[in-house]
């Protein structure tokens, strides 16, 4: 067992996050993947936007950057290309990263920059209490959807394919121990990947929709996760409110710090 | 041809910036297109790498503007340009570096506004924006060129700044300034000042980021120590209210001191901070108070208005946040009226008519047709004052 203590400021600790909370299972996996790719502490940024999730880097004993709605991932970029020999991790939550920094992230996998995105997903905006995300699954109740969200929800991992990530894996806190195996894959592959870190919102989602406390919650996940091997064997219905998790996309492809670096390479030679 | 002859160049306004700002050490720019900063940006991404730096075209204004942040936290001087529309969304994360200290540099071309306005007609209606644009109280350090070589000069100084300060800079430049080609020859490196933000000296175990060097305690006006991250400090940055040890806070007093430094940081260096020029003051009765491409055509009218026996004089603003309160009252005092020219609908005026505190009259004068002013057109306000 690793003494996962030494990652924390636990001076300023207990976190700002709810009893049943995912979050903490979610960062607990994330420094499981850290120390088993035993990364030095001065050489890790982690940075976040705002919301539940993004308060996790305070509590952090890395290089901490907590920075405004959504933009995570554009001051990742500029950190990132000042300083490649840091190994930059964001940490966002799904409204964070899906909505208002949904530019951002389409952008920053398009380039495949060397950045891992650890989404917090609870599926609603917890900070705020309650409002619907675009993670958000339709006809579920938030405080601003009160007869039922009418919006269809992203799938995340889909759109960051799609955008050009080149390592996409989803999990879920309850499978903790497989959601620390693909952070650390994130972590250690060059480009840019997303992990889908399914999470649950006891207090401004479970209670609306009446899903149950945070054990209940966690229980929904472990039945209702399933492997891509064994989703191909199930209907269309059957996966209805199910979730693949697991490795789901891995490419090579020119990482966009390289290549600058390569760029200032070349103009030195005078070509 | 002469050594002097051979430094002689014909350049634009956004490239004597660009030049400003890698002479300043710049190595990092990120930005989005707009007309009529483009030019900026295209030169950076040219120049850049072969400087060793970085370029990167971010896919929103706002991108940028935080990347800039990052790369600045990362311990490269960076900068960005944009105009009104780009500039408006920019405004959270400048407030952001505001409260968290990280130097940076934000170049506004003025044009036509609000909204896309007219993209390629000169305006200075964003002068209030650089100073109140972000929500929250907040320091601004806003310096206001009229030159192509004073672009270059006012850059370097927007670096040297940020850098000495920790606090985000903006060049506030305008169509006319930005595109108007003129000879100019640009200093030597050796004969300018490079300022380098203060880096801690403690070990990291003893550095507190927004806590004051050794020898700042008991000031309240203190610039913090910015370790690069990376470079074994590790510590905390975020844009809620924070202590000294960096990480947030709900104390009051915590907060309000927080709040009271990072404005009285600036404030305190007004002195150094706030720059003007003089011209004719000494007798003058009728003064033209103007800044940027105005004021090239206010001196004109000035110069005109002496030859016709008229004492007029011009204090042209090159610092225009903090303002030049000391200027104004002391040109104030001896003046009878003050005229205000601009290109908006009189924003500078409120605060030379608050600064002159009714020793002189105050009067405004707008455009806001697309056009400059011709100095004609000053010259007969002033001979009407006269």
């Amino acid at each position: 067992m690793p003494d996962l203590q030494t990652y924390f400021r636990t001076e300023h600790m207990p976190t700002i996050w709810c009893a049943g909370c995912g979050h903490g299972i979610v960062l607990g996996a994330v420094l499981r993947a850290i120390d088993r790719l035993g990364l030095d502490k001065d050489r890790v940024a982690i940075v976040s936007g705002i919301g539940c999730a993004s308060r996790a880097p305070g509590y952090l004993d890395f290089n901490t950057l907590h920075t405004t709605h959504g933009r995570a991932l554009a001051f990742a970029t500029g950190l990132k290309m000042a300083r490649p020999e840091l190994k930059v991790v964001a940490v966002v939550g799904d409204g964070d990263l899906a909505a208002i920094g949904g530019n951002h992230f389409i952008h920053a996998a398009r380039r495949n920059i060397d950045i891992a995105t650890v989404c917090f997903n609870n599926e609603i905006y917890g900070m705020t209490s309650g409002q619907y995300s675009p993670m958000t699954p339709t006809t579920k109740l938030a405080t601003t959807a009160p007869y039922g969200n009418l919006e269809r929800n992203f799938d995340l991992c889909e759109l960051a394919k799609a955008a050009g990530a080149t390592f996409v894996a989803r999990g879920a806190a309850y499978y903790a121990r497989t959601l620390s195996g693909l952070i650390e894959q994130a972590i250690k592959h060059k480009g840019f990947s997303l992990v889908e870190a399914v999470s649950q919102c006891p207090t401004y989602y479970g209670r609306r929709n009446k899903l149950g406390a945070g054990a209940d919650m966690l229980e929904w996940q472990r039945t209702h996760a399933v492997t891509a091997e064994k989703a191909t064997g199930l209907s269309r219905e059957e996966m209805a409110d199910r979730f693949i998790i697991g490795k789901l996309y891995e490419a090579e492809a020119p990482e966009y710090g390289e290549e600058y670096g390569k760029l200032i390479e070349r103009l030195k030679g005078g070509r | 041809m002469s050594a002097e002859q051979s430094r002689v160049q014909l350049m634009q306004g956004n490239e004597a910036c660009v030049e400003g700002a890698l002479t300043a050490g710049c190595r990092f720019y990120a930005g989005y297109p707009i007309t009529p900063s483009t030019e900026i940006a295209e030169l950076m991404s040219e120049r850049l790498p072969r400087l060793g730096g970085k370029f990167i075209q971010m896919e929103d204004e706002i991108g940028s503007m935080a990347a800039v942040i990052g790369a600045s936290l990362g311990g490269l001087k960076a900068m960005t340009a944009t105009s009104g529309p780009g500039f408006s969304l920019k405004q959270e994360n400048i407030g952001f570096a505001a409260l968290t200290e990280v130097p940076c540099v934000i170049v506004d071309v003025q044009r036509v506004g609000p909204s896309s306005g007219q993209p390629t007609s000169p305006a200075q209606g964003d002068v209030m924006q650089a100073r109140w644009g972000t929500h929250g109280d907040h320091p601004a350090v806003v310096l206001c060129p009229w030159s192509v070589r004073e672009t270059f000069d006012l850059t370097v100084r927007a670096f040297n700044l940020a850098e000495a300060l920790r606090t985000p800079v903006i060049l506030i430049s305008d169509e006319v300034v930005a595109h108007m080609r003129e000879k100019v020859v640009l200093p030597e490196p050796s004969e300018l000042k490079v300022v380098d933000r203060p880096r801690p000296t403690v070990p990291p175990a003893a550095y507190k980021p927004y806590g004051p060097a050794p020898g700042d305690e008991g000031r309240d006006d203190y610039v913090p120590p910015m370790a690069d991250f990376g470079s074994g400090y590790r510590y905390h940055v975020t844009g809620l209210f924070h202590g000294e040890d960096g990480f947030p806070t709900g104390d009051g007093e915590k907060s309000a001191a927080l709040l009271r430094r990072i404005n009285a940081k600036v404030e305190h260096r007004r002195a150094d901070i706030v720059q003007v020029e003089r011209e004719a003051l000494d007798d003058a009765e009728v003064v033209v108070v103007a800044y940027g491409s105005t004021a090239r055509s206010a001196l004109r009218a000035v110069r005109d208005a002496r030859a016709q026996g008229i004492k007029a004089g011009l204090l042209r603003l090159i610092t225009l946040w903090p303002f030049a309160d000391e200027a104004v009252r002391e040109v104030a005092g001896r003046a009878k009226v003050l005229i205000v020219p601009e290109m908006n609908l009189g924003q500078m005026s409120r605060e030379v008519e608050r600064a002159a505190h009714g020793a002189a009259r105050v009067v405004p004068v707008s455009r806001v047709d697309n056009e400059l002013f011709t100095p004609d057109e000053i010259l007969a306000r002033i001979r009407e004052e006269a």
